[in-house]
């Protein structure tokens, strides 16, 4: 497939199939989580929130992997090609907001481990995965485009969303693009679905015993 | 010994000429390899490191299944 043909990205922006679709992925898993949390504090069954649970564990999962994925991007993109220096790097608000992101997940599995009783530690949880849904749109969306940013969509780049402005994104590319979203999000879902009814066995035998 | 020495300091040299020949150039060019073909390379380390990552996953969670199969006997 041609791509377009652009200075500094060259062959690189075919890294929107797999880079980009990461962070699509991981808000979908993580959105599912949320509505799972929300599920379980309506009616307090442990199903959803192992659901909850095994959704924001892969939704993680995605997160590092795009994290991962950006920084070898970047390092051939900004570093050297843009001649950005290291402090302009660290200083991005993109990498921080991502970062602080996948931290408030962290910390929820943290908060998972550290409860010994099950229903407050489902209970306690869910309420925290929405906070950590709600932080994760500030931190990842919003900041970001507020301030500039090295990353497409700050406000030098005039574009918005770059992912999804019908204007900015080469149509050759959304053909695969879009398709490709669904993809990996599909394998993120089975991944999940995998874990979890791991657990709902694990959990059977835990009440038999 | 000798015969590695002398094809360190070939390899060296071969260094040292490629780093001469691209200073010519109008930036300075490093990480060649990645550069190569319109940073083609960029997008396979990108794509692999989904892969391992992928894999590596997969492959916890197969050992939590052995796991919880070898306790269910």
């Amino acid at each position: 497939m041609d791509v377009p043909r652009l200075f500094i990205l060259n062959e690189t922006i075919r890294n929107l199939y797999f880079h980009v679709c990461m962070w699509f992925g991981m808000m979908i898993l993580f959105g599912t989580s949320f509505v799972y949390s929300i599920k379980y504090l309506r009616g307090f069954s442990l199903r959803n929130d192992i659901f909850a649970h095994q959704f924001a564990a892969v939704g993680s999962f995605f997160g590092i992997l795009g994290y991962a994925t950006g920084t070898i991007w970047a390092n051939y993109t900004w570093v050297s090609d843009q001649s950005q220096s290291l402090g302009s790097i660290l200083k991005e608000p993109k990498l921080i907001g991502a970062a602080i992101a996948l931290l408030i997940y962290g910390a929820y599995f943290v908060l998972r481990g550290s409860f010994t009783d099950m229903d407050k530690k489902a209970r306690v949880s869910a309420v925290y995965n929405i906070f950590a849904f709600a932080m994760l749109f500030p931190s990842i969306w919003i900041i970001p485009r507020l301030v500039g940013s090295l990353h497409p969509g700050a406000p030098g780049s005039e574009s918005g969303n770059p992912a999804l402005n019908f204007n900015d994104i080469d149509s050759r590319l959304r053909m695969i693009f879009y398709p490709a979203v669904i993809g990996w999000t599909l394998l993120g879902v089975w991944i999940a679905t995998l874990k979890i009814r791991l657990q709902l066995i694990k959990d059977k035998t835990l009440f038999h015993d | 010994m000798t015969k590695i020495l002398s094809k360190l300091l070939m390899l060296f040299g071969c260094l040292l000429c490629s780093t001469v020949l691209s200073a010519q150039d109008n930036q300075p060019q490093m990480a060649d390899l990645m550069r190569s073909n319109g940073k083609i390379y960029v997008v396979v380390a990108v794509c692999l490191t989904i892969l391992i990552g992928l894999f590596v996953y997969v492959f916890v969670i197969d050992r939590k299944i052995s796991r919880l199969e070898k306790n269910k006997d």
